[in-house]
């Protein structure tokens, strides 16, 4: 699987795309610096914009990356390699590359402007695993689709409609819901839902840690007032680790089906 | 070596190969026959687990191949079309599967041959078809695998090539490897094959010398027997053989089934 892994990577690496990728979170984190050189209030600016757009963009590489490697790929499979090894070969390659833009991106301005002697290592830490494990689960997620979906417009559409469908339309959901249903305890509800979104789940994961309740929100603040900071943060942790695990073990189950 | 039993495959509706049984144990060219749409490439797929069958079992060497991965090191594989990463050059990609499949390569010797050291520097989406299937003949003959499986080799070659390629086929045929093709080119079979397998519909309908092909459909060359096999004259009896392609006018060699969906290939 290294092998496969080391090919994928060098095979985005000559994209220059990811490059415009790190580029832009570069410059968007130096432009924050500028505007104000206050740590905690840079990450809390970055943190709207990482939480709705590096999913985005990892579900968009990966699918892309899925569609443009087929030839890669069979040629692959006639090798004595397994199933396996080919297809989490690529999708670590996608999402490590993913990952490697955001830490530059994020880490060069951060470690610029004296994240070491700031008492915000543990808050920026906590942005930058966000951001990562977003990458991961919606990298996986649409790796996923583009191996179910023979059609590459239909495996396209589908991916940015999950997008949509987590970083919108659920929160849309969510709060009709939450008025609908307004004589009704609902902090259990909110409590099990917020841990179906991903993007909800790293948000309340990086609020929790900066602690700031103005921000936190309904599922926020139903996370700290029923688990306090410490174990809410853990469980947030645990079902981004669960929802990065899935797609890895979905895109095995499919792939040790396909034909080529 | 292989052997194939009750191999079943479809593809959403259409039956691709219907319990086919297939049995090679000696070494020799195995030409594999048949009209489009008849499975030959199927085959080909299921025996290197590329496509994976709805029933049926194949056994490499007596153990069975179903979630292996470790036999493919004793294949060579000539996909139909070559497809390779358009980005890549052909030293990358020949450098990239050698490191991938850590054998014993001949790569050198093979490029001389088709004289392709022009283009070793060039990336492969620039390529002409010919000289995209003689990098593919590269990774096909650049190992000493007992198994050499060719989809189509004659594909887009030119005629100083298709010799090298037919010198390259007998001196590997020489060694004792099992050496399966298929093509549509009849004096390629009638030059190279030990044995014919047609397959028809899922199916095969003949499996033998080519001699006996001759003498069992009566005429004095292959390109008409094979020509017979095809409107459904001469078969062997099989669990369909009652039906010709009179009475199935729709699988006729002219008019294949429903054509699978070129990603399938």
């Amino acid at each position: 699987m290294l092998k496969i892994l080391k090919y994928s990577l060098s095979d985005m690496m000559r994209s220059r795309w990811i490059y415009i990728y790190t580029l832009f979170y570069l410059l968007l984190t130096t432009a924050l610096f500028w505007l104000s050189p206050d740590l905690s209030k840079v990450i809390i600016s970055l943190m709207n914009i990482i939480l709705v757009l590096s999913p985005l963009i990892a579900a968009l590489f990966s699918t892309l990356y899925f569609q443009q490697s087929r030839e890669f790929t069979e040629l692959l499979l006639a090798q004595p390699v397994r199933r396996s090894s080919i297809f989490w070969g690529q999708y670590f390659g996608v999402a490590l590359s993913m990952s490697l833009s955001l830490l530059t991106g994020l880490g060069v301005p951060f470690l610029f402007y004296g994240l070491l002697v700031s008492g915000e290592i543990w808050n920026f830490l906590v942005l930058l695993f966000a951001g990562i494990i977003l990458s991961l689960i919606f990298s996986g997620l649409a790796y996923y689709i583009a191996l179910k979906t023979e059609n590459k417009i239909k495996g396209f559409s589908l991916t940015i409609l999950l997008w949509l469908f987590f970083a919108v339309i659920y929160d849309g959901l969510f709060l009709l819901i939450l008025v609908l249903f307004n004589d009704y305890p609902l902090d259990k509800f909110a409590l099990g839902a917020s841990l179906f979104n991903p993007i909800n789940l790293a948000r309340v994961l990086i609020l929790l840690k900066l602690d700031i309740s103005a921000l936190m929100g309904y599922t926020g603040a139903v996370f700290q007032q029923f688990l306090g900071s410490a174990p809410g943060m853990s469980i947030a942790v645990a079902s981004l680790l669960v929802w990065a695990a899935l797609p890895v073990w979905g895109i095995r189950r499919v792939a040790m089906k396909k034909d080529f | 070596m292989i052997q194939i039993q009750n191999l079943s495959k479809s593809f959403h509706k259409n039956q691709v190969l219907s319990s086919l049984d297939l049995e090679i144990s000696q070494p020799g060219v195995f030409a594999v026959l048949g009209p489009n749409g008849s499975g030959k490439t199927t085959l080909i797929k299921c025996i290197l687990g590329m496509v994976i069958p709805d029933s049926g079992q194949i056994r490499y060497q007596g153990a069975s191949i179903t979630n292996e991965w470790k036999y493919r090191a004793a294949i060579s594989y000539l996909p139909q079309i070559a497809r390779f990463p358009e980005n890549l050059t052909v030293n990358e990609l020949l450098q990239m599967i050698r490191d991938i499949r850590d054998q014993a390569a001949r790569a050198e010797e093979i490029i001389h041959l088709f004289g392709i050291e022009p283009w070793l520097n060039s990336r492969l989406g620039t390529l002409s078809g010919g000289t995209r299937q003689k990098v593919n003949l590269v990774l096909a003959f650049m190992y000493d695998n007992p198994v050499i499986i060719m989809d189509e080799p004659t594909a887009g070659l030119d005629p100083v090539a298709l010799i090298r390629l037919k010198d390259l086929i007998q001196a590997e045929r020489q060694k004792g490897k099992i050496i399966l093709v298929t093509t549509h080119v009849m004096n390629f079979v009638e030059e190279m094959a030990n044995e014919i397998v047609f397959l028809l519909d899922g199916r095969i309908r003949f499996r033998g010398e080519l001699a006996a092909l001759k003498r069992r459909c009566g005429e004095p060359t292959l390109e008409r027997a094979i020509a017979k096999l095809l409107q459904g004259e001469c078969l062997e009896a099989g669990p369909a053989a009652g039906k010709t392609a009179a009475e199935n006018p729709d699988k006729g060699f002219f008019q294949p089934k429903t054509e699978i969906p070129c990603s399938r290939y």
